[in-house]
């Protein structure tokens, strides 16, 4: 079997990138998606406040998928779910198994990575204490509680203030359960701001900033408590600020890996900043005719963003298909002070027709600042901002014509005004 | 003078809010972080979102919202109302489940067709 676009993973990226591709007029599509049905992570995230800035309305998870699956069932796109991708080979070979249709290797033109990411666990972060059960990724939790209706456990604390943390604070709360605290080893959120105020602070769950969790206890192997102790700028626990609190609960809401597996083995280069492929301006790999997007490329703050971007990976797969290779030299487009990393990471200006669009995230809190574009020594562009910070990912767009005068990479790089 | 973080948009705007001067909004960016913030000092609400019992789907839980936001002290009420309900599959997104949920003038609504 020969396709002209086989999309791998079939959440929000996914969906949109195959739409687009169909849209600019591409046929014969698959998209492979391991779980059972289409909508990834989106399925679980009963919440509201997703599609803002694409339908101006504030709809819940499954209500931004359903939008996505309905305009796939329009066209002749093929949704296989059930089915896991095994490996994919430089020759744009897609080897899958499913309970259905068994071991399978269909060939595709143009291949779209949308696998987006996973949890951090707390083998990654290496939490001190016992191994008991009442400790869950606050992603697991969720899924018991949303789709499968297992409460995870009724007194509870949650490590990390990322936004899925934030969001299980305020469900859990609402199913009755009590949350003892929010607790950050950071000195800022990695959650938005509205989560902080609409999952925290309305239910009157305390958020510890610079603080982290210092030892799990147990009772008959079940969690029966934890202590929480400040740290300090190197982020080692201060002796004497114990604090214990008795909880049956610990959700970890600390960071998000893209998984890449299949891009690895694949030969495809990684950026250690991002854990996802090197891109293009296209979002196209390393390897021609292979793209990236969504959340296995960079992690999202918002939905929204990353159906933009996948429609961007959409097109240009199906530019692809219909007129080969892109060509022309690259800038490297380079991280600076402030900056943690870019996507893209090189740009092709003869492949920019108007602009390219180029996001990021800082390294700390900034209040106002200026982004700073600056190549072979000479600045090249400026742009104010009143306030900077990590959990809110940056976007610039670069004209084409700013594009030409760049010499072999553009570095951007963020100044704080001085107070 | 009361200081709110808007949660209109993720953009998370720090408002000031002047009850003593017809509630006039600071530091919004567009017109609806201003009526968020007279709202949110004169009648605060939410959008309540959760899930019901559902039998014959491929989950047991089916995700429900209200179609418009309901008053921040009915929340807890509202979750006890959803604690009475059954859904049998088939169920469209935005199929009412509970209409004017608590006499707010807002619909429980299914957000996923199950």
């Amino acid at each position: 079997m020969r396709y002209e676009l086989i999309v791998i993973g079939g959440g929000p990226a996914g969906l949109a990138a195959a739409i687009s591709t169909h849209k600019n007029g591409l046929k014969r599509i698959a998209v492979i998606e391991r779980d059972r049905e289409a909508g990834g992570i989106l399925n679980q995230c009963i919440h509201n406040g997703f599609g803002l800035h694409r339908f101006k309305e504030e709809l819940s998870g499954p209500e931004y998928a359903g939008r996505f699956i309905d305009m796939l069932r329009d066209t002749e796109i093929e949704l296989l779910t059930d089915t896991m991708v095994l490996s994919i080979t430089p020759g744009k070979k897609v080897v899958c198994v499913s309970p259905a249709k068994g071991y399978n290797v269909y060939e595709a033109d143009s291949i779209i990575l949308a696998m987006g990411c996973r949890e951090r666990t707390r083998g990654a972060i290496g939490i001190p204490g016992d191994r008991p059960s009442g400790v869950f990724t606050a992603g697991t939790a969720q899924r018991y509680l949303n789709l499968e209706g297992y409460m995870c456990g009724q007194r509870a604390v949650i490590l990390g203030s990322g936004d899925i943390g934030l969001i299980m604070a305020r469900r859990l709360t609402l199913e009755g359960a009590k949350v003892l605290a929010c607790v950050e080893v950071m000195p800022y959120s990695g959650g938005l701001s509205r989560n902080i105020a609409q999952c925290l602070n309305d239910f009157g769950i305390p958020l510890y900033l610079s603080h982290t969790v210092t030892d799990v206890r147990a009772q008959n192997g079940r969690l029966c408590g934890v202590t929480v102790c400040a740290v300090d700028e190197k982020r080692h626990p201060i002796k004497g600020t114990e604090m214990d609190f008795e909880c049956d609960t610990l959700l970890l809401s600390v960071g998000l890996i893209p998984e890449n597996e299949l891009t690895r083995e694949a030969g495809i280069e990684i950026d250690p900043r991002t854990n996802g492929a090197r891109v293009y301006e296209n979002m196209e790999t390393s390897l021609p005719g292979v793209f990236a997007c969504g959340n296995v490329c960079h992690v999202h703050d918002l939905v929204d963003y990353v159906s933009d971007e996948s429609e961007r990976a959409g097109k240009a797969a199906a530019e692809y298909v219909k007129h080969g290779e892109a060509s022309g030299a690259a800038l490297e487009i380079k991280a600076g002070s402030g900056v943690t990393y870019t996507v893209p990471q090189h740009i092709r200006p003869g492949n920019v027709e108007k602009s390219a669009d180029v996001f990021f995230r800082v390294n700390r809190i900034m209040q106002k600042s200026a982004i700073v574009l600056c190549s072979g020594g000479a600045e090249l562009a400026r742009f104010r901002r009143e306030h900077m910070a990590p959990g809110e990912m940056e976007h610039i767009m670069l004209p084409a014509a700013l594009l030409k005068n760049a010499q072999g990479e553009i570095t951007v790089s963020t100044e704080e005004a001085q107070a | 003078m009361k200081e709110l973080i808007c949660i209109v948009c993720p953009r998370g705007c720090h408002l000031k809010v002047d009850e003593e001067n017809g509630y006039a909004v600071t530091g919004n960016s567009c017109p609806r972080g201003e009526q968020y913030g007279r709202n949110e000092i004169k009648d605060p609400r939410r959008v309540l979102t959760s899930t019901v019992k559902i039998n014959g789907a491929a989950y047991r839980r089916c995700p429900v919202r209200t179609s418009a936001a309901i008053k921040k002290g009915d929340l807890f009420n509202a979750m006890k109302e959803l604690n009475g309900v059954t859904l049998t599959s088939p169920v469209k997104r935005g199929d009412v489940v509970i209409s004017n949920i608590l006499s707010s003038g807002a619909d429980l609504i299914v957000t996923k067709d199950m």
